[in-house]
């Protein structure tokens, strides 16, 4: 208590302070890192809205802005929403109403498109990555001249410049990562004297907030992600093993960390998809990937129509069934007075009946009745008697009102399972078989009633239990093209295939077949409305964009991961349409070089200082080695982790997608040089010799980077002799017009 | 035995012993060895390798089959010993080794999968055998270079060589026990009262002598002419590695893929329709007109031998690589279209100049639509055979996808030179060979139907593989681990995993321990640390492979994983028995928990012998089966 009384006597002594002394605000202002921030400004900002066309990858990332500005939902497997919304937000502020069209790169934006506004934000992200590098450097304890050198490779990295100055989103996942590893490292120096300090939270929250915006750009983010969260479980671990932390406090960093690296994380990747889902209310191009339940929760398409249907299927109801998988499109039950040709191309023989397919298009041939065995009637009884999982349905088709029926017949391209087909009677001892059980997938009992839209539904054949399927295959011409149905007899576990919902529904009224034409081509209406939680349509979301695969395509300058160290390959971006200005994503090939070399000397020298160490002979004082190891685990861990999985990916690759990893390899540049001088050039004379080699690559560096500006912001234009210039390696496609 | 018949790939690896003992020529997936040993087997028995292995269920008759069926069975007993031997090594606690010898015994899957003429058991007995000896020389380190020590280093060598010789699982315990030597090498790095750092060899070389005897390559001592000229008959070859022979064959593109004409496909191996003719663009060449020479930036066509249609492409989309022009084969007896026009370019040479069997790099560009013959490296569908597409890209990359290389020529007219000069190193014939294999082995593709399985279903023993019989009145044998076996693994790597975790936590924080108690934790952390290093070598790398992968893959990893079991449950008893120590029930805690857990093991074989042994009667499904009530799954089908 005594100390208590202490400390109030001290505060009520300063907050009176401030009568007898004038305030003062001292600020300290490095004028390093403002000098580099402007100049990372400049050479990001400089002539931002040239060209005044659509460069590149914009035109993919240009239909989204416009779609966020439409308000119309989409799905992109590419990554998750944060940096679209990223994007979006420059034009929002730009005031963007949307309309463009991204169809063609190189295309003349029109008036109403801002393009200073939408690329904005990424060359703020590209410019700040300059004084990132800087204090990362300075936090991993490197002399400030190796502070200011990296953060000038950096800066005048030809490749980092062009991806920045674009709507497109490296340079903000670049941004992210930096700023992640950046909190870490200020975290990290904290904790040995004050932690649990206000700055301590700060940083530590910081890190966490980060990684989720890194991971919420991009997934690559995730690599760097993993790797602050090895290290740090390696702090922890080191904290572990120190005997002055008592149990309880070791507790309270553990749940700290946890609290901001994995719980903070999630919870803002979740928020991320909660933004996207608001913003993002009408239905449009992408509806259909989704499941029915889904698409009735956004505004227009699916929900206009289901709008008040009745919610539980009963015998007489008139439904349309969509398969559940959507692949390789959606589509619905659906037949066709057509019928499956006597014999097929490679000889085998059908039954000859009614053709049933599954049709991408909405039709009124893909309604269908749901029918009680033991009843005429094709009407609602009223009152309404609902169909319940494990009851025994027929399917009648609407407008042929012939029965879904399938039987011992191979099916027309899978000959393993047998054909579906509407049953007509030929009188040639071929039974009708067309009762189906109702299995409800998805259901809590087994007294379930089938739902419109929620429920998921198998239909298992009572005769040969086999399971109606969607095989994927389309019908040659005879089928019109249409998707094959067929009854799977082998049919193991779940797949959805086999799955089928309603999607349109309404109660039958009218007995005669004439009135119940007329009642099928009607539009439907009746009300209720379904919401999903925002959990389920996360679930459902997240999953699509995991599994939506595109089709592995090939483009002109896509490359293999190998190209990405020796860059032996560019991207052309822009060309103008009549001079030979042109934009090319194109590195700084010192740079990129002498980052090679330096993670080559790091590699080589630490495991010469391992061996060494092992034999105990040190060759480094214990703190400069210390340094060493924790700056290599960033910047080559960080090199490793963003470069070596793509070497496992099947996707198509580019060179930008190396920019983070070479992000990582260009700070270890400074690294390994002041290790050199500090550690190895014994003499005054050799450090002065060493110092003035590193003038002169700097130089190289500053040359190379002149050399390559014209195409780097894709002015002035050059002429063809300058262009043909340019091409140093042979495989870099420098576009050269035709005269 | 009661299995007169071959069961499920006893057909595939029976035959191919029976090629070693007619000393036929035959391409595999798998490394030699294990075959090669199959037919030793089979010879030394007496089989005489005239059973054709058509399909399972016929029956073996009159043929000498035991042999090769007892040697696998003397190799999977093996495994027994061995376990209880490593896991003795490592734990020195004889119920645990007890424990895993027992697990081994009454596993109805290692059971059934040593029955059978299959590679599984020859590349188990080779690991297990690794992995003991790695042990046993790790317990000899401290006394380097004594006969022991030599013998079971050599033996660790000899063990390797034979594991990676049977099937390529068998590199991951080449990792392994790499792995394990690099940790001692660094032991032994800081131990400075050594002054020298011996490093061992792995005899790798027994390995690849055994590659050689194999290759047959028809270069060797063949002679052609040097230079390409018209009339020439050919082969080409694409430069990727393991590319495959510019093919084609009589069949059509099915329907629906690009036009309906001739198949051209990129082949793996030698077949005479890997032959084209060279001709001018626009004329035959006659038989009796003078040499006349292919030069660099020539227009020609090329013709099939064996059907006589022309190398040809067009704006169709290819089969697969949708950006691509689909290549076909076109025409009637040579005569076409000006779609059969290729020009050919040799890399970095000059027009005009002639071009070299072997040595040119070529390109052959389409001449209507500029773009590049080439092979995408993709396995065409079943209609396709299953060999690689060739397609004409319009992107004109230089890669070796797109680049050609004749290696077979055949022109009377011209005179032969030798080729030893261009003889590639044995090295790169060992890469090459292996590339082929490997390639092979990824282009095994789940077909229609097929039993395929996913890795995650195998630990949690989801779903079996059924080796014969199908229905009801046939003798039945059905892959599946014995459940009570398998689960308990699967539960025993999550408690070991949470030991591991306290006790290097417990480590770290410097809890005083009893020396009891610190050799117990010694051996989780070392002992279980090299055990689970091996379980995840064997098992983790299939997630990552695109073949079509079964049940049967799992078995190594398992191996693993019942010596895991044996070490963590005897750690887990002797804390238990520490923590009541002054008592008298610590000892009958011990015991017990041991006693129970060895009875459950039994009482499940008991249970579910008739896995291995084989069934008849009805399916299990049907409660009057004498298994109904064993089918705790839904998936086990049998």
């Amino acid at each position: 208590s005594n100390s208590q009384l202490f400390k109030r006597e001290d505060t009520s002594d300063t907050m009176l302070g401030f009568l007898r002394k004038p305030v003062v605000v001292t600020a300290e202002i490095n004028m390093n890192l403002v000098a580099l921030t402007v100049m990372g400004l400049i050479s990001r900002l400089w002539g931002l809205s040239y060209p005044r066309a659509v460069v590149f990858d914009e035109v993919y990332y240009g239909q989204f802005v416009s779609l966020y500005m439409k308000r119309i939902f989409f799905v992109d497997d590419s990554g998750p929403p944060f940096g679209h919304m990223l994007l979006a937000l420059g034009g929002y502020l730009g005031g963007f109403d949307g309309n463009f069209l991204w169809n063609r790169i190189g295309a003349e934006y029109s008036m109403n498109v801002p393009v200073w506004s939408l690329r904005l934000l990424p060359a703020l992200a590209g410019a700040l990555c300059v004084p990132l590098a800087y204090q990362i450097l300075v936090e991993l304890q490197f002399s400030h001249c190796a502070a200011l050198g990296a953060a000038l490779l950096i800066l005048l990295e030809n490749s980092l410049i062009t991806q920045s100055r674009f709507m497109l989103l490296e340079s903000v996942l670049i941004f992210f990562i930096l700023l992640a590893v950046l909190s870490y490292l200020k975290f990290y120096n904290l904790q040995r004297h004050s932690y649990f300090s206000g700055s301590w939270w700060f940083w530590l929250l910081l890190t966490g907030v980060a990684c989720s915006c890194a991971v919420g750009v991009k997934y690559m983010g995730l690599f760097t992600y993993m790797l602050l969260l090895a290290i740090a479980g390696l702090h922890f671990w080191h904290m572990i093993g120190d005997q002055n932390l008592s149990n309880v406090s070791l507790m309270c960093h553990f749940l700290a960390r946890g609290l901001a690296l994995i719980i903070i994380p999630v919870a803002m990747y979740l928020s991320f998809f909660y933004v996207h889902l608001t913003l993002l209310y009408r239905s449009g191009p992408h509806d259909q990937i989704m499941t029915s339940a889904f698409q009735a929760s956004l505004e227009g398409g699916l929900a206009r129509i289901t709008q008040g249907q009745p919610l539980e299927v009963a015998y007489g109801s008139q439904i349309t069934l969509r398969n559940v998988l959507g692949k390789p499109m959606q589509c619905w039950l659906h037949s066709h007075t057509n019928t499956y040709p006597i014999r097929y191309e490679n000889g085998r023989g059908s039954s000859h009946q009614q053709q049933v397919t599954c049709y991408p298009f909405k039709d009124v041939n893909n309604w269908w009745i749901v029918k009680d065995p033991g009843m005429q009637q094709l009407v609602v009884s009223n009152p309404p008697r609902p169909v319940r999982h494990g009851h025994i349905v027929q399917l009648v088709h609407g407008i042929t009102t012939r029965y879904l029926n399938t039987h011992d017949v191979a099916a027309p391209l899978s000959p393993h399972s047998q054909e579906v087909s509407c049953y007509i009677d030929y009188n040639i001892s071929m039974p009708a078989q067309n009762l189906w059980r109702v299995e409800i997938v998805n259901r809590e009992s087994d007294t379930d009633v089938w739902k419109t839209i929620l429920s998921e539904v198998r239909f298992v054949h009572v005769n040969t239990s086999a399971v109606l399927k969607l095989s994927g295959a389309s019908l040659p011409e005879w089928g019109y093209r249409q998707l094959e149905v067929v009854g799977e007899k082998l049919s193991k576990g779940y797949h959805q295939s086999m799955v089928w919902n309603v999607e349109e529904h309404r109660y039958g009224k009218s007995q005669e077949q004439k009135e119940r034409e007329v009642e099928l081509h009607s539009p439907t209406q009746m009300d209720i409305s379904k919401n999903l939680s925002f959990m389920a349509k996360f679930t459902e979301l997240q999953w699509k964009i995991l599994t939506l695969k595109n089709e592995d395509t090939e483009h002109k300058y896509s490359s293999s991961a190998l190209d990405w160290i020796t860059m032996d390959t560019n991207i052309a971006y822009w060309l103008h349409p009549t001079s030979g200005a042109q934009i090319h994503l194109l590195g700084n090939v010192v740079t990129w070089a002498s980052a090679n070399i330096a993670a080559l000397v790091y590699t080589c020298l630490s495991l010469w200082y391992l061996i060494r160490r092992r034999r105990k002979i040190y060759d480094v004082p214990e703190d400069a080695w210390q340094l060493w190891v924790s700056a290599g685990g960033i910047c080559v861990g960080g090199w490793a982790v963003n470069y070596l999985p793509f070497f496992l990916m099947e996707k198509t690759l580019f060179l930008y997608h190396y920019l983070p990893a070479v992000t990582f390899q260009i700070l270890l540049i400074p690294i390994v040089l002041q290790h050199l001088s500090d550690h190895l050039c014994r003499s005054l004379l050799l450090k002065s010799m060493f110092s003035a080699l590193i003038v002169a690559w700097f130089s190289s560096v500053y040359f190379v980077y002149c050399t390559f500006r014209p195409v780097t912001y894709g002015e002035p234009s050059l002429s063809v002799t300058e262009l043909k210039d340019l091409r140093w390696k042979d495989s870099w496609n420098i576009l050269i017009r035709k005269q | 035995c009661l299995f007169v018949f071959p069961s499920w790939d006893e057909t595939h690896f029976g035959k191919m012993g029976s090629y070693y003992i007619n000393r036929t020529f035959f391409f595999d997936v798998h490394p030699p060895l294990g075959k090669m040993l199959i037919g030793l087997a089979g010879y030394l028995s007496g089989y005489d390798g005239t059973f054709p292995f058509q399909k399972p269920g016929d029956r073996y008759e009159q043929h000498n089959y035991m042999g090769m069926r007892g040697f696998c069975a003397f190799l999977g007993s093996c495994l027994v010993p061995f376990a209880y031997l490593t896991v003795l090594e490592l734990s020195k606690s004889l119920p645990a080794a007890l424990l895993t010898a027992c697990i081994l015994i009454f596993d109805t899957g290692c059971i059934t999968l040593s029955q059978y003429i299959l590679l599984d058991p020859i590349l188990m007995f080779f690991l297990m055998g690794a992995v003991l000896s790695m042990v046993k020389s790790n317990s000899c380190a401290d006394r380097p270079f004594s006969a022991s020590w030599w013998l079971w280093l050599s033996l660790t060598g000899v063990n390797l060589a034979g594991a990676t010789g049977v099937k390529f699982v068998g590199l991951f315990v080449v990792l392994l026990v790499g792995l394990n030597t690099i940790y001692d090498l660094w032991d032994l790095l800081g131990n400075l009262s050594l002054s020298l750092v011996s490093v061992r060899n792995f005899s790798l070389s027994l390995y690849a002598s055994f590659q050689s005897q194999l290759i047959g390559n028809n270069l060797h001592n063949v002679s052609v002419p040097e230079h390409l000229a018209y009339g020439s008959v050919v082969t080409m070859k694409n430069l990727r590695m393991a590319g495959g022979y510019l093919h084609s064959h009589w069949h059509l593109y099915p329907e629906g893929i690009g036009a309906r004409q001739q198949q051209v496909t990129a082949y793996l191996h030698k077949d005479s329709n890997n032959l084209w003719i060279i001709k001018k663009h626009d004329s035959d060449t006659a038989p009796s007109s003078p040499v006349e020479f292919v030069r660099h930036g020539d227009i020609i066509r090329l013709e099939h031998k064996e059907t006589s249609r022309n190398l040809h492409s067009h704006q169709h989309e290819a089969p697969l690589t949708r950006k691509h022009f689909q290549v076909t084969g076109y025409g009637i007896n040579g005569t076409g279209d000006s779609n059969d026009f290729w020009r050919i370019e040799v890399v970095g040479r000059k027009t005009g100049k002639l071009i070299k069997v072997l040595r040119s790099q070529v390109r052959l560009t389409h001449v209507a639509t500029g773009c590049i013959l080439g092979s995408s490296g993709k396995t065409l569908p079943k209609w396709g055979w299953e060999q690689v597409e060739v397609t004409c890209t319009p992107y004109l990359k230089e890669t070796p996808n797109s680049l050609w290389n004749f290696e077979d020529h055949i022109n009377p007219k011209l005179p032969n030179i030798s080729l030893d000069v261009l003889k590639p190193s044995f090295a790169e014939i060992l890469l090459e060979s292996h590339m082929v294999m490997i390639r092979g082995n990824s282009g095994l593709k789940p077909k229609d139907n097929e039993v395929t399985s996913k890795p995650w279903h195998w630990p949690i023993n989801y779903q079996g593989l059924r080796f014969s019989g199908v229905n009801e009145t046939d003798y039945r044998v059905y892959l599946l681990g014995n459940p009570v076996i398998w689960w308990l693994n699967l539960v025993t790597i999550g408690l070991y995993l949470l030991i591991t975790i306290s006790t290097a936590v417990a480590l770290k924080r410097g809890v005083q321990l009893t020396s009891e108690l610190k050799e117990l934790s010694r051996v989780v952390l070392r002992g279980g640390g090299q055990i689970t290093l091996g379980w995840l070598l064997h098992y983790l790398p299939f997630f990552m492979m695109g073949r079509v992968l079964y049940f049967h893959h799992y078995f190594p990893a398992m191996l693993f994983s019942s010596m895991l079991t044996g070490i963590t449950w005897d750690t887990l008893l002797k804390f238990c028995a520490a923590f009541l120590s002054p008592s008298t029930i610590a000892r009958k805690v011990y015991g017990g928990g041991f006693l129970a857990l060895v009875l459950l093991i039994m009482y499940s074989f008991y249970l579910f012998h008739p896995l291995s042994y084989g069934m008849i009667g009805p399916m299990a499904s049907d409660p009057s089966s004498p298994m109904a009530g064993l089918r705790w799954m839904d998936s086990w089908e049998f």
